[in-house]
């Protein structure tokens, strides 16, 4: 059990694929102009993390250890063709706003480091749940990082987010106030937004470990 | 600091604080004569920039346990905040000048590591962060209303717009020469036309037209300028060279094209150039260590300037142009590093 906790807190928190790793920069600075787009790109990139963890963790014995990459490439641009083509069936207004990134998950250099460091090594069950887990933890990165920039940027909040989950979540689009700063949308605040997020993380990570000296003294 | 004590070393007593202070001193006079050109409004701004630059500073050495009785002794904020203040629309709202400062000190200076060693210029950083996030409040310019002239507003009016960001009425506002062709251009209006239109004031560097403080009142600021070389604060190399970088693409254009291309008389009197090459291009922690590396570093900065005043969409670019050779600045240490004693010299390279 403590296996698939550990697997839980790296995905999340001490190993995130954005905040732990630095991977998958580009959908990082390129999709989160807003939190809905940081979410659509993460719901995405989850469901092509799963799936391509579970494949190649399922076909790990099989796989000859010279051509594992092009054979893992393979089946991740497989996964998101579906993904792609499903999107366009079924959500096509978001297919309008998030198409021309979906393509890009192939490239994700996040999704080959799970199933090159961890699915082609370890059982299926861990290897799906760690693909979860990544899965969660990069959406919440990009969740982050988009509303940081849509607030600074724009004022609002979740714009558009009926258009990805349906009209029942119209609530969730606010309006702060009208301007902003450009700059947020612009690529500079997407480096800037994730600088102060990472620095954020270590001051965090800083001060438990400091409380931790302190009790361990303490006790 | 420490004051060296062995035998052929000598101290004459400089410090940061020291360097900080003449540069301001050399900035007094255009302040002075840009605060009676743009009156009240031009004095908060400017009173709220260094004030909010100094704050930063002061949260940002506290928060990094670097503070202590010296603490904001040496200047260095208050000038970048100067620098920043002469560079903003005189009528800016406060926010622009908080903002501003923010991104100064807190972004472009202490992230990287505090005083000497960012490797941009703070306040330029600041000023071209602001124009891309709010194009429309940088380029609201507003025509000299001076002092006691009674076109202005008084001193708690003037607060008060600052402080609640209120309109500017239409009739004080007014385009900047650089502005002002660059609009005419795209209607399809050529120099002939556009710049005597705007009236003879734009080139006379005394700097009675719209414009920031730092556009205005040339020859004051070159005066300050040539002061700093005079008390050997900064190099002649870096201003020479940025003026030289300006001007000789701007008189070889002009006189092939002068339907298209400014004088270099514009050049140099209408924008920032003036500011630009004796106060921000000489800043001593961003420019390169070499005499060579610095003529390099200024004919790169005036001959970008010029092509991005005259071909790109931004009206000045004096500020891109610094950035960009800022980001060159690690590459030209490189390359022109002097030669040690006794080593390459007779093949060229480094033994």
């Amino acid at each position: 059990m403590s296996d698939y906790r550990k697997i839980l807190r790296d995905g999340l928190w001490d190993n995130n694929m954005i905040a732990g790793q630095l991977l998958a920069m580009c959908p990082a600075m390129a999709v989160t102009a807003s939190a809905t787009n940081g979410l659509g790109m993460g719901l995405a990139t989850t469901a092509v993390l799963v799936a391509s963890n579970t494949l190649v963790s399922s076909v790990r014995h099989l796989v000859p250890s010279a051509v594992r990459i092009p054979i893992f490439i393979v089946l991740i641009a497989s996964l998101v063709t579906l993904v792609d083509l499903s999107l366009n069936a079924w959500l096509h207004e978001l297919y309008k706003v998030l198409g021309l990134f979906i393509a890009l998950i192939v490239v994700n250099c996040g999704i080959l480091g799970r199933a090159e460091s961890f699915a082609s090594k370890s059982k299926l069950a861990h290897s799906a749940v760690d693909g979860l887990a990544m899965g969660i933890g990069f959406t919440l990165m990009m969740v982050a990082i988009g509303a940081v920039r849509e607030v600074l940027g724009s004022g609002t909040l979740f714009a558009q987010a009926s258009l990805l989950l349906g009209p029942a979540f119209a609530f969730l689009e606010l309006k702060l106030f009208d301007g902003g700063a450009l700059l947020m949308v612009l690529p500079p605040g997407g480096f800037l937004v994730l600088g102060g997020l990472l620095a954020a993380k270590r001051a965090l990570e800083a001060g438990r470990q400091r409380r931790g000296v302190v009790v361990a003294q303490s006790a | 600091m420490t004051t060296p004590v062995h035998a052929p070393h000598a101290h004459d007593g400089g410090s940061v604080g020291r360097v900080m202070r003449l540069v301001m001193l050399a900035l007094l006079p255009v302040t002075l004569w840009g605060f009676y050109l743009f009156g009240w409004p031009a004095i908060w701004l400017w009173l709220i920039t260094v004030g909010s630059a100094m704050l930063f500073e002061l949260v940002c050495l506290r928060v990094s346990g670097r503070g202590g009785p010296t603490i904001l002794r040496d200047g260095s904020a208050a000038l970048a905040g100067w620098l920043l203040a002469l560079t903003l629309p005189p009528w800016s709202p406060w926010w622009i000048a908080v903002i501003g400062s923010f991104v100064a000190i807190c972004i472009a200076k202490h992230a990287y590591g505090g005083l000497g060693q960012n490797p941009f210029n703070p306040a330029m950083v600041a000023r071209v962060a602001l124009l891309i996030s709010f194009p429309l409040e940088m380029t609201q310019w507003v025509a000299p209303a001076p002092l006691f002239s009674g076109t202005g507003p008084d001193a708690i009016e003037a607060l008060e717009r600052l402080l609640f960001s209120s309109p500017i009425p239409d009739a004080l506002t007014s385009a900047t020469l650089l502005g002002h062709v660059k609009t005419e251009a795209s209607r399809g209006v050529d120099l002939l036309a556009s710049v005597p239109s705007f009236g003879a004031a734009a080139a006379d560097g005394i700097g009675r037209h719209a414009g920031s403080i730092g556009e205005t009142g040339s020859w004051l600021i070159l005066a300050g300028g040539l002061f700093l070389i005079s008390r050997r604060v900064i190099g002649w190399h870096v201003p020479v060279a940025v003026l030289a970088g300006l001007c000789v693409p701007a008189m070889l254009a002009h006189g092939l094209d002068p339907a298209h291309h400014l004088s270099a008389r514009h050049h140099l009197f209408a924008g920032a150039a003036m500011l630009g090459a004796f106060f921000i291009a000489t800043d001593l922690v961003t420019s390169p260590a070499t005499v060579t590396g610095r003529l390099l570093y200024g004919l790169a900065i005036g001959f970008l300037s010029w092509v991005i005043r005259s071909f790109a969409g931004f009206p000045e670019g004096f500020a891109f142009a610094v950035l960009l050779m800022n980001a060159c600045v690690p590459i030209i240490d490189r390359f022109t590093r002097p030669r040690i004693y006794g080593h390459g010299a007779t093949d060229g390279r480094a033994a």
